[in-house]
């Protein structure tokens, strides 16, 4: 059975017509063309499909994209709001903190959760934060760096 | 050789459908409803065509009308930095800034053949072409210039591609050569630029595709969107020749978006318009499939005891009359026995491909670490001819040997076939990955050395055992293990087992005498190759074993391991790393355990030393990984920071395979089936990491993907016996595996 939902995705109202059971994963993918989520799992054990959704990193795999109706979600996509790379973006690039990427969003997107929460964050609570996201290149001492960076860059995110 | 205009149409008329070109993310990928979404809004690229002799410059170098450096490799980003680190090569012979730069990877549409992107091997093999050909591509631009003046060409000056000859002389190459194609051969004699001159080789350029990832830009062959795009998911058996019994293809046939159900043989799949409702028809389809599997054996406990007894008769690879005695007569001599089990690539994101079949063409877009090689085996897949298959290799998530690139490859052109004139996306789900994947082979190795009474090594005997490090289907399509569960199959046959068995087996270490045996063993799961192949395991015990004759002479590791050694780069390593970390202050930290190890990869590539250092809480019987230096010596080095993070990448891969990875499995089939029942190392247990480089430019540069998987293995292996007095020669080394009584 499809469903209509209406999400309000990177700061905007959008509307989709989907299956019921539909992961909001394959809907930005699909519908809305983004790259940034990613299926790694589809188990929740990974954090490859991470968005943020009122403001923590949350798996987009399993939920169903009508159960998002309310929220506000973003993506990797909606950083830069006109106004160049958002301060992650840059600390991420700077650091040149990726192998092969696929886990890049999730890293970036756990990572904003934390610095939203908590701009200057310990190695520790950076560790925990990123826990949940696998890197199977081995770029996690990147990753760290790359946060800490944006910490030391700006208070806002 | 140079084709006339004449021969050029009818060389481009005969190569037919190739040129019908698609760019790597087509204009139609644009039409995305998120309209803020960027891509490829800079440089178009340059218009395809063939690539017709690797021997001209042509493969290698094309300067478009209006500019533009197009670099060609047959190589594929991996997520090394290949493409940053070959255009640093390209812009600095041929005297163009970087950012006028682009590049190919590996495409049989356009690109040289240059087999599979793996040994460690693309800056040394493609590295080099590119370099010898920009250089060329120079001279030959020089020599236009000078014609053109009537000068000699030694008074020539080159700035981003602009001839200088005199106050009022100066051209670019793109005036120079008005359009035409760069068709000169590649003679070798043009003259390499000098290191001193370098202004782009070993400087840290950032990789231009990293911007692309952290702005969500499309990248991975994943992210591959072609219009009337069609999705599919395979349904593999449960088990390694399980074959199909019944299954309930009518219950989805109605399903929403269902377009198809292949069923052929034991091979099943099923497209969609969506890609979620691929996946609920999988979900479908796996739950009402019934399957005569096989049992598996023989399992983990009893494996390493069959390997001795169903091993082939051992191969010689080195030999050494009387090396038997030699041992038996030293003054102090050992032997000991080590054991790596089976481990995966696990690769985050599972395998993906795109394939669309037209006619009798087909295209396939593939994370494939060798286009021509898929080439060839979809040609003996489909009994079609080479011509008629075109191979455009794409990135994947993390590549490290042979994963599932290439099944999931040909999968999706299996199923295009069954589907034409549509684009087929397949991509894995975890389970396909987790458990279809070949595995990097379980080994045994057996070492035995004697040494005199100041430390020297006189006799080293070493004994592998071990199935295939390579199964890469090249050219043979029962390879893929789909083509095997097809209605008309293909036999697998494994060819014979590859030398990656005992790659780095030989000690560099000089000695008078060595032998080395290998005993080639069919084991119970699928194999091929895995970063470093049987190097991780041979460094493993070898240089567990180095620790283990140290502490027998009673010699510092390192001071033992630089006795032991003639290689003036291998003693630079190991000396770099005791000076970088304070060796000699380390020695009596209590509470701590410190190990080195070093090895030169493939005793061919680079050099490399690590000290793993770990924090022993022997209340809670348990050891943290707590920092790992490493320093590397690769030669010229291309891209230091590009280096560092291969490196650094590499150290935690190995440490992740050495101190928590197994792939389980029972008589039913595999048993590490994602994260949960197959745990890689997270952020709370990586260690801190630091890289030092020995750069060498008046060198030439040597691969460095893989040197450190080895040395770190047996690193952290000697730091635990120096924290616990355990010597743990089983892998993976868990805390249990520690005597914690005895310590």
């Amino acid at each position: 059975m499809t469903v209509k939902a209406q999400l309000d995705l990177n700061g905007k109202k959008v509307q989709v017509e989907v299956d019921e059971k539909e992961p909001l994963l394959y809907v930005l993918r699909e519908e809305f063309g983004l790259n940034g989520p990613k299926f790694g799992c589809g188990l929740h054990q990974c954090g490859s499909c991470m968005v943020l959704v009122n403001g923590e990193a949350v798996p987009s795999c399993i939920q169903p994209c009508k159960s998002f109706e309310g929220k506000k979600i973003e993506t990797i996509e909606g950083l830069e709001k006109g106004k160049g790379l958002h301060p992650l973006q840059e600390s991420f690039f700077e650091e040149q903190a990726a192998q092969c990427g696929y886990c890049l969003n999730g890293m970036m997107i756990a990572g904003l959760a934390l610095l939203r929460s908590n701009p200057k964050p310990n190695e520790n609570e950076i560790r925990d934060a990123l826990e949940p996201v696998i890197c199977r290149c081995g770029t996690h001492t990147r990753f760290i760096s790359a946060i800490k960076k944006a910490s030391s860059k700006t208070t806002k995110f | 050789m140079k084709l006339t205009t004449t021969n050029r149409r009818t060389f481009l008329k005969s190569s037919g459908q190739l040129l019908i070109g698609f760019n790597l993310f087509p204009l139609a990928f644009c039409k995305s409803k998120e309209t803020e979404n960027t891509l490829m809004n800079d440089y178009g690229g340059i218009s395809e065509r063939p690539h017709i002799d690797r021997n001209l410059i042509d493969s290698w170098i094309r300067l478009d009308a209006d500019g533009h450096v197009t670099i060609l490799t047959g190589k594929q980003e991996l997520g090394q930095g290949i493409r940053t680190a070959l255009m640093q090569i390209a812009a600095e012979e041929l005297d163009v800034d970087l950012e006028i730069c682009h590049i190919i990877n590996g495409d049989t549409g356009q690109t040289a053949n240059e087999g599979y992107t793996a040994g460690s091997n693309s800056v040394e093999g493609s590295g080099k072409a590119i370099r010898q050909a920009a250089a060329e591509a120079k001279l030959v631009l020089l020599k236009l210039a000078g014609e053109k003046w009537g000068t000699d060409i030694t008074g020539l000056q080159v700035k981003n591609g602009i001839i200088q000859g005199g106050p009022d002389k100066e051209i670019s190459y793109w005036e120079l050569l008005e359009g035409r194609y760069l068709e000169e051969k590649i003679t070798g004699d043009a003259p390499i630029k000098d290191h001193n001159d370098h202004v782009y080789v070993g400087k840290a350029v950032p990789r231009e595709d990293i911007m692309k990832l952290v702005r969500g830009e499309a990248h991975f062959v994943h992210d591959l969107r072609l219009p009337d795009m069609v999705h599919a998911r395979v349904l593999h058996p449960p088990v390694y020749k399980a074959k199909l019994v019944s299954i309930d293809l009518d219950n989805i046939k109605d399903h929403d978006g269902i377009l198809k159900v292949i069923e052929d043989g034991s091979f099943v799949a099923v497209i969609a318009k969506r890609e979620f409702q691929a996946v609920k028809a999988w979900q479908h389809l796996k739950e009402s499939s019934k399957w005569d599997s096989p049992k598996l054996g023989p399992l983990s406990e009893a494996l390493f005891e069959d390997m001795k007894t169903n091993a082939n008769s051992p191969q010689i690879v080195e030999d050494s009359p009387g090396i038997s005695g030699k041992i038996n007569s030293s003054f102090k001599k050992i032997k000991a026995e080590y054991q790596r089990p089976y481990q995966m690539h696990g690769s985050t994101g599972p395998s993906c491909a795109v394939a669309k079949c037209d006619d009798d063409n087909l295209t396939v877009w593939s994370p494939t670490q060798g286009v021509y090689p898929l080439q060839n085996t979809l040609s003996d897949l489909f009994g079609l001819a080479k011509e008629k298959i075109r191979c455009i290799g794409m990135p994947g998530s993390g590549c490290y040997g042979h994963n599932g690139a290439d099944d999931v490859s040909a999968e999706a052109a299996l199923i295009a076939k069954h589907y034409p004139r549509r684009p087929v996306r397949l991509q894995w789900m975890r389970e396909d990955e987790h458990q279809w994947e070949p595995y990097g082979s379980a080994m045994s190795i057996q070492l035995e050395a004697g040494m005199d009474e100041t430390g020297k090594i006189l006799a080293w005997d070493t004994k592998i055992w071990s199935d295939t490090h390579s199964t890469r289907p090249n050219g043979k399509a029962g390879h893929y293990v789909s083509a095997r569960h097809l209605k008309e199959p293909f036999e697998f046959q494994k060819g014979g087992f590859s030398g990656g068995s005992y790659r780095n087996a030989t000690p560099l270490y000089n000695m008078p005498d060595k032998r080395l045996h290998l005993y080639n063993y069919d084991g119970p799961l699928r194999t091929s190759a895995l970063r470093g192949l049987g190097a991780y395991g041979n460094i493993f015990a070898l240089e567990s074993f180095m620790d283990e004759l140290a502490s027998e002479a009673g010699m510092d590791p390192i001071a033992f391991r630089i006795k032991n050694l003639d290689d003036k780069r291998a003693i630079a390593v190991l000396e770099t790393l005791a000076s970088k970390t304070g060796w000699d202050s380390k020695l009596k930290n209590p509470g701590k355990g410190y190990g080195v190890a070093f090895s030169k990869y493939k005793n061919s590539a680079s050099y490399f030393a690590v000290l793993a250092e770990v924090e022993i809480n022997k209340a809670e019987k348990s050891f943290k990984l707590t920092k790992m230096t490493g320093v590397i010596d690769s030669g010229q080095c291309i891209n230091p920071d590009g280096l560092k993070n291969q490196t650094e990448g590499g150290m935690v891969q190995s440490a992740s395979w050495t101190l928590l990875e197994s792939v389980q499995f029972d008589e039913n089939g595999i048993l590490s089936k994602d994260w949960s029942s197959y745990p890689i190392m997270r952020f709370k247990e990586v260690p801190e990491i630091e890289v030092h480089i020995i750069n060498r430019p008046e060198l030439s540069p040597m691969g460095a993907g893989e040197a450190a998987q080895g040395p770190v293995a047996a690193a952290i292996a000697n730091a635990i016996f120096d924290g616990t007095g355990t010597r743990v020669r089983e892998l993976p080394i868990k805390a249990e595996k520690v005597d914690w009584e005895r310590f």
